[in-house]
């Protein structure tokens, strides 16, 4: 396999605020995305990725008005966003098309109910139906059992992430919380799902996110800032672990093949040094803890180390989640790893506010987005840079 | 060869209610000990599949009834519910006896009285409006007994009936509550057919003397008075513990005796249910099921009034704002068969907790959800909901069992499946 190093660019990137927007519908969000990614380029085709917002592209072309264009509604769980830009990126790269819209965008907030609902596809009524919160909670006793971590020292941990995560959301005008917490409101907040709080879960919101891809060499036709995609990885699973007893819950396989994959086409060969940042799938706080050793940032059993020593942190040595991931910007299932890709996209052209502003000389980003469950999961990664 | 019963055993459900907590609130009602009461994900089906499960089903029996004055499905029969979760063959046939409280012991009646080898299965939920003397005295069980020739722990030595048509306890279908007569008019009706019964049954089974009596029946002060006009030395009363429970009741209190008895024991069942029926069996051998009922007895944990009254419909507690479920699709249930009622022949296959939480935010009729990866020997793994259980209690690497469940309903489908318990 050759991959998709280098040979895709992304030319303009777009996110809406995301939030509980009462006032507006799919249609007024995907409107603005599209609006705001003020580019000449005109697409040849389009992928919306909505878990459950829409259905078929016309989803989106009612919105952009054409009547002669493919669009193609896509879906895999809460990497939905990012699904649509790898078909997006490889149906450029295959030279069938010139210029690819992939869009993002979920309307949560008009389901009545909190937290996230999965749409009900008839079955024999004897699947697990605990909440996605419930699902990651177990990770928290594996893993403080496997690596005797103390109950404290995990709740640090948790906390000191959702801390952080709000902190970087505080200084995000598109942010659906932009508060500061202190780890100690964290711990105190009221249990949602075995011990983790409400405050260590994502916010849910509305919200959509877009970018344009083009083949490479046409990049700077476009603009004298694109990003260059390094690797587009995804993994969906066989569901196996949650009747495998030897997955143990304290990582997840589907991430580990897919950032496996990705850092191959990138060639890279050692991650903590490699990025200027990473945006990750912080959907809860042990999520984040997980995926630190997942993507090789931390090695087995020392990430709830590095998380307190504040290696994570806006300013640490490598910036996890500089735009508030998932836990303080909000989560529309089919928006957030487009979301992910605009923070990219902010932080390596230095278009990212001044007080969230990182050091981008690295040159290289990474996306990773997963959906579903733990043992039950599907994982996507990307890696962009600004140069080829 | 002798007929009579092969098996038996009795259901009692973990949770009880004390009594005197009922007054707490009502400042009525209420009385001394406690009523046996059902879990919120029991039904009358599936405490009969857990009676069923306490009993050695070595010789397959060629038929199953069920008898329940609170039937989980009417039109459905609700007896093929227990036949596949027991994984009986596709032979033996599954019969309904609903409706009234006396289809538990005719059922018992009819097959002692017939041939063959049939399962025989009673179950029961008792309710009434909150202070009611139906609420505190009733209770939920069910019974189940296998019924043959040859290798009998207790023979049957006879027995006879007496019917009369008179409006002493009736209820109207969907209704909550079952409404009675003043007391005393009952007491007049059963009286005489408790004699004319009883004189018959042991003419019948040639007996003049008994050891052991069991009396069942709706109408307390009926039942007292015959207990103690009889004069027999030793009765079995679960009133104080488990309560009365109804179309179960009969054989709750034989399978109890039953497991106490020791050879050659008189012993008579006497029933008061619009009539009186009396069974008069000959011990051979002491019943022994997997758990006896004194077992399930003494196996319990309070639930407080409120929560009962929940579980009963009778308050309705603001639920987690999540959606609720949605009913279960008919044919993929029937593809699922195996799994989602026999759970795939792993039912009495117990398995320990690898890891497990609390979801305090998804749907339940009781919330919250416990939750648990569970392993089990042969080296496989299932994602099951716990229930009877106390959380904090909880620990990993705790064993459980499986337990036939009803986790919700949707549209009036019942959806069966196994969830795990500790073993107690």
């Amino acid at each position: 396999m050759s991959g998709i190093k280098d040979k895709v660019a992304i030319i303009a990137a777009s996110c809406t605020p995301f939030g509980e927007h009462w006032d507006r519908g799919t249609d007024d969000l995907l409107e603005q995305a599209v609006a705001e990614l003020q580019t000449d380029a005109k697409p040849d085709a389009y992928w919306l990725g909505t878990a459950q917002s829409g259905m078929s592209g016309i989803t989106l072309g009612r919105v952009i008005g054409t009547d002669d264009k493919p669009i193609t509604r896509v879906e895999n769980y809460c990497a939905s966003g990012s699904e649509a830009l790898r078909n997006a990126a490889y149906a450029v790269a295959s030279g069938a098309y010139d210029v690819a819209m992939a869009i993002g965008v979920e309307k949560v907030k008009d389901s009545g109910y909190q937290g996230l609902n999965a749409f009900p596809i008839p079955n024999d009524g004897t699947q697990r139906t605990l909440t996605a919160a419930a699902m990651f909670s177990l990770v928290i006793p594996a893993y403080a059992h496997k690596y005797g971590v103390s109950d404290d020292d995990m709740r640090d941990a948790l906390a000191h992430i959702a801390s952080k995560n709000h902190s970087n959301g505080a200084k995000n005008p598109r942010a659906q919380f932009r508060r500061e917490m202190s780890t100690d409101q964290i711990k105190q907040s009221p249990k949602v799902a075995g011990s983790l709080g409400v405050l260590d879960c994502a916010g849910v919101a509305d919200g959509a996110a877009a970018a344009i891809v083009v083949r490479a060499e046409d990049a700077t036709k476009y603009t004298n800032k694109p990003l260059y995609i390094k690797a587009l990885s995804f993994v969906a699973g066989s569901g196996r672990g949650l009747v495998d007893p030897s997955y143990d819950y304290t990582h997840f396989p589907e991430v580990e093949a897919s950032v496996k994959d990705a850092y191959a086409q990138a060639g890279i060969t050692d991650p903590r040094t490699a990025f200027a940042m990473a945006e990750v799938h912080d959907c809860f706080t042990p999520t984040e803890l997980v995926l630190m050793e997942d993507l090789g940032f931390s090695a087995r059993g020392t990430a709830y180390k590095e998380v307190l020593s504040g290696a994570f942190d806006l300013h640490g040595d490598l910036p996890i989640n500089p735009d508030g991931g998932l836990k303080s910007f909000g989560h529309p299932v089919g928006a957030t790893g487009l979301r992910m890709l605009f923070e990219c996209w902010l932080q390596l052209r230095g278009e990212a506010p001044s007080e969230r502003q990182i050091d981008n000389s690295r040159g290289l980003a990474m996306t990773q987005n997963l959906g579903g469950y733990p043992g039950e999961m599907v994982s996507f990664v990307s890696i962009v840079g600004t140069s080829t | 060869m002798p007929r009579g019963i092969v098996a038996s055993a009795g259901y009692v459900p973990y949770r009880r209610l004390q009594r005197t907590a009922i007054r707490d609130v009502m400042a009525a009602g209420g009385g001394k000990g406690t009523r046996s009461v059902a879990g919120f994900d029991e039904d009358t089906t599936t405490m009969a599949v857990e009676a069923c499960r306490q009993l050695e089903l070595t010789n397959g029996p060629d038929a199953l009834w069920f008898s329940t004055a609170e039937p989980a499905y009417l039109d459905k029969t609700n007896a093929n519910a227990i036949h596949t979760a027991l994984r009986l063959d596709e032979s033996v046939t599954a019969f309904d006896f609903g409706g009234a409280i006396r289809s538990g012991i005719g059922a018992l009646k009819s097959v002692l009285d017939g041939n063959g080898t049939t399962l025989v299965v009673a179950s029961d939920m008792r309710t009434g409006l909150p202070g009611s003397a139906d609420e505190s005295n009733g209770g939920d069980a069910a019974a189940a007994m296998v019924v043959g020739d040859g290798d009998v722990v207790a023979t049957y030595l006879g027995g006879a009936s007496a019917t009369k048509e008179f409006l002493e306890r009736w209820r109207t279908p969907g209704s909550k509550r079952s409404k009675t007569w003043e007391d005393r008019f009952g007491e007049a009706m059963y009286a005489p057919l408790a004699e004319h019964a009883w004189n018959a049954a042991l003419k019948a089974a040639d007996v003049t003397d008994v050891d052991v009596l069991c009396v069942a029946g709706m109408h307390q002060r009926s039942v007292s008075r015959v207990a103690k006009r009889l004069g027999v030395a030793k009765t079995i009363d679960l009133g104080g513990t488990v309560g009365d429970t109804g179309t179960a009741h009969a054989m709750l209190l034989l399978a109890a005796a039953l497991e106490e008895a020791t050879p050659d024991e008189t012993i008579a069942l006497v029933s008061l249910a619009d009539g009186a029926d009396v069974l008069v069996f000959k011990s051979v051998r002491r019943a022994a099921p997997k758990r006896t009922v004194r077992q399930h007895i003494d196996a319990a944990q309070d639930v407080t009034y409120a929560r009962f009254l929940s579980w009963r419909g009778m308050i309705t507690p603001e639920p987690p704002n999540r959606p609720e479920p949605a009913r279960v699709s008919a044919p993929a249930a029937e593809r699922a068969t195996e799994h989602k009622f026999a759970f795939d022949g792993m039912a009495d296959t117990c398995g320990t907790i690898a890891t497990f939480t609390v979801d305090r935010l998804a749907y339940s009729p009781s919330p919250p959800i416990v939750f648990a990866i569970v392993d089990f020997p042969d080296g496989t793994r299932a994602p099951l909901e716990l229930t009877d259980v106390d959380p904090e209690a909880l620990h990993v690497g705790d064993e459980v069992e499986m337990t036939f469940r009803k986790l919700s309903t949707a549209d009036g489908i019942h959806n069966y499946f196994w969830k795990a318990k500790p073993v107690r």
